[in-house]
């Protein structure tokens, strides 16, 4: 029986691991350093706040991989030999394979800092690193987090829910700016300082200073301030893991190289997740996509080509979703940081500036393009269709009603977009007719 | 957010008040005088009898209720023994029924008993005892006279068993008057400044409850569920365990030693007056305080939620169900001479609605009576299968019922601990199913005595199946687990494992319904804070993961799972019945049609 080998056991390797059990009777072995058993990345802030414990997180109970004969090993995977087609482990005997996936995600970005390894400075990514995190915020009296993303937000978040003060430093203009166009990323940055977090634009990391034991006791800008704090979270996004790679045949640029088919260059090796780098990148996508939707849908996809039905990575239209503080976030196609030449775009947003959608469409075709949505949920399935089918955007305004997923009773607001859309573009012609229900119930 | 030191004062206000309210029960002394017997006996003849038997205790002032009680018990106990000695069927009493049958082959007649007893008070009731249980045996021949001696045994056992029902005190008795009596001989401080105590206990009780709750509106408007898990109260730590262990007591004392709760009944008689014109009962004292327990946490949950109308909306609704349906009005309808009902309690939660007393209580009750028995009956049969098909059985569970207005305000900071595993799914459908069929049981028998008269069916005494599910499934199950055990396995273990009304509802919502719980395209990040906030132990996240519309029998929409949700991924909904049952797709990955 073939026996398929697959390190890292995050939502790539994991989903990877149960499709190919779907498929296929082969011998399946997923391997982690990091963890026993699979558990939720996404839910590492939420065990830190204690809205949920670990085991929580673990989106399947521990008898689900005996009875689905997805053997277990939690170990260090330490050298990948291609040739004997064999995985030498820290502790336990090398694992013959007959195919292998790579699928070791990715680490945090340290950009040279000084001082960047001192006793309280680390990363969010991984168990361990909230671990790290957990032991280093005992009793301090600032934090700082470096890095305006998802990651950093989360980070404030957490410290935030101990009553630690906080500083946010972030490179850009507004928060996420470098993916959030302007008006949405400054709805936000207002939110974050609503919190209380003491958020600095602008502002990049210099240097971080030891007090005499090595351990943290400031951050220095490049403003020049210097900034007491005994934790630093380092969040400025984050790069392949490729350690493991690094010394093989395995070709490697900033990710483990791969095709369509998520081959790398030696046969039966495939590399899936955070840690995969598309060789040629799909038109309108980046070439390393590292986001929890594409890590499930590339292991759903290297699944079927492991069991004979080889079929090319294609992920229909880009979606996307995160949560700020209180505000809800999704995306549906491509709303980027800057409108390009041939776009225009519509922006609403509610008088409480927590509530917001940006359109953007083709400036002369009005084909709709894509659209963020805050504090006001969406139906993925319309979008995913509307993308597909190419609709322009008045299509989008007159149908906005449909695609809403917001929880009964809830405020309806697709009346004040449709009323602010057409007084900014009185030529599209936008059909606003909703059906009412009876008493609102029925 | 940290609690401010108003906070915390807020919180120690509750607690000396709750405190306060147990001290309470320590303070009264007891003196049993005629008067107090004159107003916790209404039967005269029973009032003189019981006047003689403990007239030991007659003006001591006893210090503590217990060994009132105990006194109660014991002199009540010798009064037994002494109505036995008198009226006991002994030896000699066979003996001289037999002789008057002399020789072989005797004819059996009931007449003759009169002959072999005195005229005293106490051969009457012999003669009248052994004549009554005899009549059948009448005409009867006996070869001998050892054949009518061993029936005649017989007979006399069983009416020894039944002597102390009748003329004595039984133990069914000796309970209803040890808690009559209590509250009756129960004079001192709470007695003489009720109002004082009144306002001491609940009073700053619900005032420290809400200078803790009230502050939280400063947080701003959004899910705030920090340190849940770090919390000793609701992370199943030390203080969960203090105040399950107190639920539980209190529970234990409401159901089965409700004579050691008079002083609340006291507290509370003023408020009781007012409504129904009568004394408060334990029931009254319970019944108010609940209410006070969904009002205050109402108002916290809908402060903590208060960004989503829907929870907002269906707390308003469960306030208003328990304030109006479940206290005033059946307190109101007392005031009017009415039959006292619930009326939104639906059998088979409502267990003893088809109980004989209910039953005749209706009936002799006039257009009213009538009219409460036919919606009952229409809530039963066409109200909830027909409602449910629309709304799903959320319409009820997390919107109506007490128990669910409990679990969804006073429970909702326990929601968490509930099992999500897979046994413990197969052990609720186990279980509150075969409650259901327990109930239905137990309601055929009743209904077959009611109409029939007669108490046995199928060889089981119906009187007994109703005792043990009342014992097991009222009180032990409905009250003591059902509340007690919030903080540990939380706030729906009653609903969850044990409401065969939710079972019924749940049959209907899972086969014949608009409502299900839809999942938004590929949007899951698989983080679980749907699973670990569904009430109802149901593993949300394994539905939405894989794209699945979540269609459970015990789901009770209190929507939770949606608030929760990070990335706007599920959405309750009532929708055309067509496609709900729809196979599980994860919208995103056009490289080929992934079934999850």
């Amino acid at each position: 029986m073939k026996h398929i080998v697959i390190i890292g056991n995050g939502i790539a390797g994991t989903t990877a691991a149960r499709h190919i059990r779907k498929n296929s009777d082969y011998d399946i072995t997923l391997i982690s350093a990091e963890s026993k058993h699979f558990w939720s990345r996404t839910a590492l802030m939420y065990i830190y706040m204690g809205h949920m414990k670990y085991h929580h997180t673990k989106p399947y109970e521990d008898r689900f991989w005996k009875k689905n004969r997805i053997n277990l090993i939690h170990d260090y995977v330490e050298k990948i030999d291609t040739k004997q087609k064999q995985v030498t482990l820290a502790s336990s005997p090398p694992l013959r394979y007959d195919v292998l996936i790579i699928a070791t995600g990715a680490k945090p970005n340290k950009f040279g800092w000084p001082g960047q390894e001192l006793e309280g400075v680390t990363g969010m990514v991984s168990l361990q690193d909230l671990d790290r995190i957990e032991r280093y915020t005992q009793g301090i009296a600032r934090g700082v987090v470096v890095g305006g993303g998802l990651i950093g937000i989360e980070l404030s978040e957490m410290l935030h829910s101990r009553n630690i003060p906080v500083t946010f430093l972030v490179r850009e203009k507004q928060f996420w700016n470098n993916v959030l166009p302007e008006q949405e990323a400054s709805m936000i940055s207002r939110h974050i300082r609503e919190h209380h977090i003491d958020l600095k634009l602008e502002t990049e990391l210099k240097e971080i200073l030891p007090d005499k034991n090595g351990r943290v006791r400031a951050v220095v800008t490049n403003t020049g301030e210097e900034i007491a704090c005994q934790f630093v979270g380092l969040t400025a996004g984050v790069h392949p893991n490729t350690d493991l790679v690094k010394s093989t045949a395995i070709e490697t640029n900033r990710g483990v190289l791969v095709n369509e088919f998520l081959e790398t260059n030696i046969p039966d090796v495939y590399a899936i997740g955070d840690c995969a780098e598309r060789r040629k990148a799909i038109a309108g996508r980046t070439a390393i996509e590292q986001v929890w939707y594409t890590g499930r849908m590339m292991g759903e996809t290297v699944a079927q080509t492991i069991c004979g039905n080889k079929i090319a990575y294609h992920p229909g239209p880009w979606f996307n979703s995160a949560k700020f503080f209180d505000i809800e976030y999704q995306t549906y196609g491509n709303v980027k940081p800057q409108l390009g030449a041939n776009e225009d775009e519509f922006y609403w947003e509610h008088s409480s500036g927590k509530l917001a959608m940006h359109f953007v469409f083709d400036k002369n075709e009005q084909t709709f393009f894509g659209i963020n949505t805050f504090g006001i949920r969406l139906k993925h399935e319309c979008f995913d269709q509307w993308l597909k089918e190419k609709v322009d955007i008045g299509h989008i305004i007159s149908h906005l009603r449909e695609a809403n997923f917001d929880p009964e009773f809830f405020k309806n607001h697709e009346k004040d977009v449709i009323q602010a859309f057409s007084g900014q573009y009185p030529e599209i012609r936008v059909a606003s007719r909703q059906r009412r229900k009876t008493l609102g119930i029925f | 957010m940290k609690a401010s030191l108003f906070q915390k004062a807020g919180m120690g206000i509750f607690i000396i008040s709750s405190a306060l309210l147990i001290v309470l029960l320590f303070l009264n002394k007891y003196r049993l005088t005629d008067a107090a017997l004159e107003r916790a006996v209404t039967d005269p003849s029973e009032r003189k009898m019981l006047g003689t038997a403990l007239s030991p205790m007659k003006g001591i002032a006893y210090q503590s209720g217990y060994t009132f009680n105990e006194n109660i018990e014991e002199y009540l106990e010798r009064e037994n023994q002494h109505i036995s000695s008198k009226f006991e069927i002994t030896d000699m009493d066979i003996g001289n029924v037999i002789s008057q049958f002399p020789g072989q082959d005797i004819q059996y007649s009931n007449e003759k008993i009169t002959n072999a007893f005195d005229t005293t008070e106490t051969g009457r009731f012999k003669a009248r005892k052994l004549k009554d249980y005899t009549s059948w045996m009448n005409e009867r021949q006996y070869e001998s006279e050892q054949g009518l001696r061993e029936q005649l045994e017989n007979t006399r056992q069983n009416i020894n068993t039944s002597i102390i029902n009748d003329q004595g005190f039984s133990d069914y008795k000796i309970k209803a008057l040890k808690l009559a009596l209590t509250r009756h001989s129960s004079f001192g401080p709470v007695s003489e400044n009720t109002t004082l105590w009144l306002v001491l206990t609940i009073g700053l009780g619900i005032l420290g409850a809400l200078i803790f709750i009230l502050p939280k509106l400063k947080l701003l408007p959004g899910i705030k569920n920090d340190h849940v898990f770090h919390s000793a109260n609701t992370g199943r730590g030390w203080i969960g365990y203090i105040t399950g262990t107190l639920l539980i007591g209190f529970y234990v004392i409401l159901y089965w030693y409700p004579e050691y709760m008079t002083s609340w009944m006291l507290l509370v008689d003023p408020i009781s007056k007012v409504l129904n014109g009568h004394e408060a009962s334990q029931w009254f004292f319970y019944g108010f305080l609940y209410t006070l327990a969904i009002g205050v946490m109402g108002v916290r949950m809908i402060i903590k939620y208060r960004h989503s109308k829907y929870h907002i909306i269906r707390t308003l609704s469960v306030i208003f169900f328990q304030v109006a349906f479940a206290f005033l009005i059946p307190e109101i309808l007392i005031r009017l001479n009415q039959p006292s009902m619930d009326l939104k309690n639906i059998w088979p939660l409502n267990y003893t609605f088809f109980f004989d007393y209910n039953l005749s209580t209706l009936t002799s009750s006039g257009t009213i009576g009538i009219a409460m028995l036919v919606w009952g009956i229409i809530l039963i049969i066409i109200g909830v299968p027909v409602i449910t098909y629309f709304y799903g059985k959320r319409w009820y569970c997390s919107w109506v019922c007490g128990c669910g207005g409990l679990a969804e305000t006073l429970g909702d900071p326990y929601r968490q601990l509930s099992d999500k595993s897979l046994k413990a799914w197969q052990i609720e459908r186990w279980m509150v199913h075969g409650i259901l069929v327990f109930s239905v049981i137990m309601t055929i028998g009743v209904l077959y005595t009611y109409f029939t008269g007669s108490s046995m069916l199928l060889g089981i005494n119906t009187y007994d199946i109703r005792s043990v599910y009342g014992f097991l499934i009222g009180a032990a199950f409905a009250g003591v687990v059902g509340v007690g055990f919030y903080p540990f396995m939380g706030n729906r273990v009653w609903c969850r494992f044990g409401c065969p009304l939710a079972a019924y509802l749940g049959i209907v919502q899972r086969f014949k319904s608009r409502f299900r719980i839809t999942t938004n395209g590929g949007q899951c990040i698989s983080c679980g804070n749907c699973s670990t906030y569904c009430e109802m132990g149901i593993d949300v996240r394994w539905y939405a993961q894989r794209g699945q519309n979540i269609i459970r029998a015990s789901c009770v929409g209190c929507g939770v799972c949606s608030s929760v949700c990070p990335r706007g991924v599920l959405k309750l909904e009532n929708k055309d019945p067509k496609g709900r049952f729809g196979e599980p797709i994860l919208i995103g990955n056009d490289s080929a049609t992934i079934r999850s």
